[in-house]
């Protein structure tokens, strides 16, 4: 029943620590810019926007896209908002797509963008609750005990997080446009980097950035007429679950694990492993690669850490993850999960330019929020589903 | 397009600041909405996708929506997804999502725990933040700007917007979600000192704590899940700059142009018309825009005059406009929500009954 969707432009900002040379507006405007330069159209093609970002609290603006309206030429079209916590940028891609899916719309402009340097993270996430109770922890106070938790039960050995800290800061080198550009590090000089969240060393984190990423998606007849390169996207899922209860498997979530299964299905996949070609996972912590290997049923469980340390993800391995760098070299928090989906895009449209994975032709993209609770997937193709 | 129609609704008692945690607020709502179709045999394992609305700064923290899926039950996983506006936004995602095929029936909530936060500051953070949000343009003192270009343009006078209040206040009697209500005559409102020249205090809406759901369903299973289910015949959104200066203050383009793209040109006569109008000249001015004719009954529920949880206020038009055609006392009306300063961005939704 459903119309088929396609990216025809994907478009990025230059990441960095502080994007002091542009505004809010400058910053999605040139994300937006390249992805409709990507696509040839202008903004005028553009029927409906969708915009994503994570909580408002990290720029101090009140649902921005409003204010945005006057920025994206938006006056007289729909502009809607998604917030769906750190799968945002993921989620925003989905309901964008879903637009064309509905056949409501011909073309659909998906962005996702975070300008911390705008405000003050630790504060945005810690904010003193007038109700409920707060975590006060941070995101890697957070998740360390799940990593702990992994480790534990799946007998990794300590230094699986800093092979993958190596292998995504070494993939980031072929990336322009990511945030971190580290040059020599070794596992034994990440081994070294100091420990933040035992057992999360300062290497083995995402950066705090300011980037935003955008997605041109169209129907079928656009895309056809306009006969660039193209990506269609072949499923899309989405699960969530509560924050905690007694007995939750909070490193291998269900959530994840059923909305895997659900994209599998959706996109025709039996054999995961072998038929998707390069996968961009949300990888704030670099444990979280053998973590999400096995809850996506890429792996057997408790042995991620096996094919991170045998090299079977790295740029030139069986299946590349993160050949962008990944959230581990760039986090603009409410773009991070838009441009794992624009990578993941980019790589089967063949334009992924120095980090471009051979053959690609089948390819996933990954974002999770939230205490590991919501999930947002997408698989997309070179060929029509 | 797929026939979808909203088959249950719930809401909250509306107060003006309850001590009630978001889940505590929300959790009675859906057990209400599920006890609506609980002869029908509805379960929460055949709702195919949930969809929420609300807005962090109101709640008066990050993240507040997570807390949100523990009232709900989602467990097994769920097929869901939250919107940062109004619920009347989060209805439009899950009528998108039924529109794919992928999706048949779904459950829609948000929640306004508005007290939380200085509602006139918090507000103030939605306009531009290098050159107005600095000066802290209140919500008040934003709408008073708008209501004064009507007022110096001669669209309409004090004395009508005191009758809007009038009339909402005394609608408001029978609905017992309102916060606000009584009869009132329009020399006693206008005798009393403005709050933000020109506007009155029967001008601006109460601080409003709501919560509230709706269910949707396609097709014939909306027919077994209600007697009189509310059809959507149309439903779209659209916004405007948001720069005062670089538009009519007295008019809305983006409501007009959702009305006429929902279907209203084409749909035949509205029996009522629910418009998220929190402010008296805003119902005036969206009256104007939409073109509503004169034996339109508006705002039968009081308004959000009477009740205004903002990131509800809109879902709840939506509801009162369902209610009364499930109830067979209305068989066609229009539903509004507004977003943003001074009807920035507006959507409408017609529904019918058969």
């Amino acid at each position: 029943m459903a119309e088929r969707v396609a990216v025809v432009g994907v478009g990025q900002t230059k990441h960095d620590a502080c994007r002091a040379d542009v505004s809010i507006a400058g910053l999605v405007r040139e994300a937006t810019d390249r992805a409709l330069e990507q696509a040839g159209l202008e903004l005028g093609d553009v029927d409906a926007i969708v915009i994503g970002k994570a909580p408002d609290t990290l720029e101090g603006v009140v649902m921005p896209e409003l204010w945005l309206a006057d920025a994206l030429a938006a006056s007289g079209k729909p502009v809607f908002r998604v917030h769906t916590a750190g799968s945002v940028g993921g989620s925003t891609a989905i309901v964008a797509a879903q637009h064309v899916m509905a056949g409501l719309h011909d073309v659909v402009l998906a962005i996702g963008f975070e300008k911390q340097s705008d405000g003050n993270a630790m504060w945005a996430l810690s904010v003193p609750t007038p109700f409920g109770m707060p975590v006060h922890a941070g995101a890697g106070g957070y998740f360390a005990p799940h990593v702990r938790s992994y480790i534990a039960r799946s007998g990794a050995p300590g230094h699986i997080g800093a092979m993958v800290a190596v292998k995504d800061r070494a993939n980031a080198l072929r990336n322009p446009l990511a945030h971190i550009h580290e040059h020599g590090l070794t596992l034994e000089t990440a081994l070294e980097s100091p420990m933040l969240w035992d057992p999360i060393r300062l290497v083995e984190t995402c950066p705090s950035s300011d980037g935003a990423c955008a997605v041109v998606l169209a129907s079928e007849s656009v895309a056809d007429r306009m006969n660039g390169p193209t990506a269609w996207v072949h499923a899309t899922a989405m699960r969530s679950e509560p924050t905690m209860f007694a007995g939750r498997d909070q490193v291998s979530p269900r959530a994840g694990e059923l909305c895997a299964e659900d994209l599998y299905r959706k996109a025709g996949i039996t054999d995961p492993f072998a038929q998707i070609d390069v996968a961009e996972i949300y990888v704030p912590f670099s444990w979280f690669e053998p973590m999400w290997l096995e809850n996506l049923g890429l792996v057997p469980r408790d042995e991620g850490w096996r094919y991170v340390e045998d090299g079977r993800t790295l740029f030139d391995g069986e299946l590349p993850v993160n050949p962008s760098g990944g959230v581990l070299s760039s986090n603009p928090i409410g773009a991070s999960g838009m441009i794992r989906f624009g990578e993941a895009a980019l790589q089967v449209m063949g334009c992924a330019g120095n980090h471009q994975v051979d053959g690609a032709r089948r390819a996933m993209g990954h974002a999770y929020g939230g205490g590991s609770q919501f999930f947002a997937m997408w698989i997309v193709a070179s060929h029509k589903p | 397009m797929r026939d979808v129609a909203i088959v249950a609704t719930a809401q909250a008692p509306s107060s003006a600041a309850t001590t009630l945690t978001i889940p505590e607020l929300l959790i009675p709502v859906l057990a209400d909405l599920f006890a609506r179709v609980e002869d029908r045999g509805v379960e929460r394992a055949d709702i195919d996708f949930w969809c929420h609305g609300s807005c962090d700064y109101l709640s008066g923290q990050s993240f507040s929506f997570v807390n949100a899926v523990d009232a709900i039950g989602a467990w097994p996983p769920i097929v869901e997804s939250h919107v940062e506006a109004d619920g009347a936004f989060a209805l439009h995602e899950a009528w998108v999502k039924i529109q794919t095929g992928e999706a048949d029936t779904a459950v829609v909530f948000s929640n306004g725990k508005n007290s939380t936060s200085p509602i006139e500051q918090i507000m103030a953070l939605q306009m531009d933040p290098y050159s107005e949000a600095p000066l802290f343009p209140g919500l008040t003192a934003v709408a008073a700007l708008q209501a004064r270009s009507c007022l110096d343009a001669g669209v309409f006078t004090e004395r009508d917007m005191a009758e809007v209040a009038v009339r909402s206040r005394r609608d408001a009697l029978n609905n017992p979600f309102a916060v606000v209500r009584g009869e009132h005559d329009v020399d006693g409102l206008l005798a009393a000192p403005m709050s933000a020249d020109p506007l009155r205090p029967h001008d601006c809406p109460p601080l409003t704590d709501g919560a509230n759901a709706v269910m949707l369903a396609a097709g014939d299973i909306a027919r077994r899940w209600s007697d009189r289910p509310a059809w959507i015949r149309g439903i779209d959104h659209r916004i405007d700059t948001q720069r005062l200066g670089a538009r009519s203050l007295s008019e809305s383009a983006s409501a007009a142009m959702a009305a006429a793209k929902a279907g209203l040109g084409s749909i035949g006569r509205l029996d009522v018309a629910e418009l998220h109008a929190p402010f008296t000249h805003q119902e005036l001015i969206l009256r104007r825009s939409m073109g509503l004719s004169g034996d339109v009954v508006i705002n039968p529920s009081g308004g959000a005059l009477c009740a205004n949880p903002w990131m509800a206020a809109g879902l709840a038009r939506i509801i009162e406009v369902a209610d009364r055609i499930h109830s067979g006392a209305a068989d066609r009306g229009l539903a509004h929500c507004t977003s943003g300063p001074a009807l920035q961005q507006n959507l409408v939704a017609i529904l019918e009954g058969e």
